[in-house]
């Protein structure tokens, strides 16, 4: 790639919306996955008693274990919507670009 | 070399065979039959996919990627073999077993580094990367004093974690199948010698694919059996569990496990970065044709890793009822005080009680699978870096021809393979649990700081970055060594001078710190290209374009 054709890319608008648009979308939802991560391990820290409740009182069930599954799911879930808008959209705005610049 | 393989084959099968005759003289008790017959099986699959696989590895590309044409659904499979290690299912299902809940929460520590693998590098990586992570973290800077410090990093990781895992397979094989130690140790050792230097990667690949469908496929019928004991009730699973155990209704809440914040963040941090500076698993993501199939990857793995870890919190409830509480305490070893073998086993005790003696089998088998397949992974990382890092690149500047650098590749793979053997025997009776740690904090805190910065930070220079990166990795060794485990629990000098078992949360921040400070006060010429060759890297990691592609066969 010389010098001139990295000059060309950057200007491109295609390319301007793919970069801003996925970078904004990764970190979303980076940060989601972090705070509620790192949300579960500091209730445990400091209040474990609040994950220690049970669910009803005849049951052994606490809310600490749908929770604890929960994360696990979630975090699945939150791929498989970064995996779906990635090869859809942005892979689209991808084809797009090589075209227009003709790769 | 051909002959070679046949060879070492024929070896295996003796020396299975012979150590199972030796052991009916004298611990007849112990030997397990249907484990070694379905072991034997086993090898014997994989030995021939070596065999095919032989013979479609031709180039450098091929033995380290497999030529870069494994799809996205089966690289997710690979991942997810690599990943499930013997440490998850005897590990957590152990932890589950002994302390309820706290083992769900190392559970999701571990799954939750893949989501952001997946945002925030896995593309990218693909995009840069030919076959190894250094491959990345040099790509705008200078190449030699960078690649050697990825290739350390690499190889610290790769060590630390082989350890901790042929310790863990001597042990179990000792165990599950009558063998002695040494002989478990050097089988292990012979065979994924085999798989990586005859086989490379698309040996490697297929042997974790089929271990990972063996594995789930065993855990999700102990965890059927299981909740059929308890009518697919976990209100009456977790009532039974919590009146056989002793300590009671505390299993069901989160416990002394991760007591203080300090080190509850420590820890998180280093599993959640950990994951994601972890060389055999970035690696993987080589092997596929692009960045769409790189993502798909992470998608399948991180489902069926999330979907183990709930089967591990299945069969460590259910073990506390089913093994724990079995009639006439049969799996209860009275003067140890523990399961027989150790809290570990209570998995493999669970196969007992739900599916008999040949399930057992199964299921070591299954274990010992487990381990092969994840020290080959780690074998074939560590080969890499030794042969196209240090030596391809730094050594002979990156001008050596393929078959060379390939016959350094499998020189290195025999040389980790005896380092592994040694290592397995001297550390027999070490506390391993310190080596896991040290392995996922050296990732965090040597590996993913720099690449993170070569990734998304214009302003990274060599000089940052090679700063950084020893920091995070001197760092993070010397407070583990001044910390609990090593200052008290192995070297005996009484209180540790640093309260915390996980450094992370300084070693980690500090790296960072490190490399931005000595990026920024970088004033010399080469600071000034490493900054200028940012952009057409960017476009490179964002578009694929210029990237490496699949081979064609």
């Amino acid at each position: 790639m010389t010098t001139k054709d990295v000059g060309t890319i950057k200007n491109n608008s295609k390319y301007q919306e793919l970069v801003s648009k996925r970078k904004r979308f990764a970190w979303i939802l980076t940060i989601i996955i972090l705070v509620v991560y790192f949300a579960f391990i500091l209730l445990i820290a400091f209040s474990p008693e609040i994950l220690g409740a049970r669910v009803s009182e005849n049951s052994m069930m606490t809310y600490g274990i749908p929770v604890g599954i929960a994360i696990i799911v979630f975090a699945f879930i939150l791929t498989g919507i970064y995996v779906q808008r990635a090869n859809g959209e942005f892979d689209r705005l991808l084809v797009e670009l090589k075209e227009e610049i003709g790769e | 070399m051909k002959k070679l393989l046949i060879w070492l084959i024929l070896f295996n099968i003796t020396l299975l065979f012979a150590s199972g005759t030796i052991g009916e003289g004298t611990k007849s008790e112990t030997l397990n039959m249907p484990a070694i017959v379905m072991f034997i099986l086993f090898v014997v699959a994989t030995l021939g996919i070596t065999y095919w696989a032989s013979k479609r590895t031709n180039t450098a590309k091929d033995f380290y990627t497999a030529g870069g044409g494994i799809s996205g659904t089966q690289n997710g499979m690979a991942i997810a073999g690599d990943y499930m290690s013997a440490a998850s299912f005897l590990g957590i299902t152990g932890m589950v077993y002994l302390k309820g809940y706290d083992g769900l929460i190392f559970s999701i520590g571990f799954l939750v580094g893949w989501p952001i693998i997946l945002f925030m590098i896995s593309e990218q990586l693909r995009n840069l990367g030919k076959y190894t992570f250094s491959d990345v973290t040099s790509y705008r800077l200078r190449q030699k004093p960078v690649r050697i410090l990825s290739a350390l990093g690499s190889i610290a990781v790769v060590i630390l974690y082989l350890i901790a895992q042929m310790v863990g397979a001597g042990k179990l094989i000792e165990i599950l199948f009558g063998l002695d130690y040494e002989i478990a140790v050097v089988i292990v050792g012979a065979l994924m010698v085999a798989y990586v230097a005859f086989g490379g990667m698309l040996a490697t690949t297929w042997v974790q694919i089929i271990k990972a469908i063996l594995l789930l496929s065993g855990t999700t019928f102990m965890s059927i059996m299981v909740m059929s004991h308890f009518d697919f009730s976990f209100d009456t699973l977790f009532t039974a569990a919590t009146k056989v155990h002793p300590n009671g209704e505390a299993i069901m809440i989160p416990g002394g496990l991760v007591s203080d914040p300090i080190s509850a963040i420590s820890l998180g941090i280093a599993l959640m970065f950990g994951t994601a500076g972890l060389p055999h698993i970035l690696m993987r993501f080589f092997t596929v044709a692009d960045a769409k199939e790189a993502r798909k990857s992470v998608f399948v793995a991180t489902g069926l890793i999330g979907y183990f870890y709930i089967l591990t919190f299945i069969m460590g409830f259910g073990a506390i009822v089913l093994v724990l509480g079995a009639e006439g305490n049969i799996y209860w070893d009275e003067t140890a005080g523990t399961l027989k073998g150790m809290n570990n086993m209570a998995a493999v005790w669970l196969a007992h009680v739900v599916g008999g003696d040949y399930f057992l089998g199964f299921i070591s088998a299954v274990a010992f699978a487990t381990i092969l397949a994840v020290v080959s992974g780690l074998t074939l990382a560590g080969a890499s870096a030794i042969s196209h890092d240090l030596y391809a690149n730094v050594l002979e500047e990156g001008v050596c021809d393929e078959a060379k650098e390939m016959r350094v590749s499998k020189m290195a793979t025999i040389a980790i393979g005896v380092a592994a053997i040694f290592f397995g025997i001297a550390f027999e009776e070490q506390n391993i649990a310190f080596v896991v740690a040290l392995a996922f904090t050296i990732a965090a805190s040597a590996n993913f700081p720099v690449l993170f910065a070569s990734i998304f930070w214009k302003g990274l220079t060599t000089r940052g970055a090679v700063i950084g990166g020893y920091m995070g990795l001197i760092s993070a060794l010397v407070l583990v060594i001044l910390g609990p485990v090593v200052w008290t629990q192995i070297l005996g000098f009484g209180e540790p001078l640093v309260p915390y078992k996980f450094p992370a949360v300084f070693s980690v921040p500090l790296a960072f710190i490190a490399i931005w400070f000595f990026s920024i006060t970088d004033k010399s010429d080469d600071a000034q290209i490493c900054k200028d060759a940012f952009d057409a890297q960017d476009i490179r990691a964002q578009t694929g374009i210029g990237a490496e592609g699949a081979s064609e066969h």
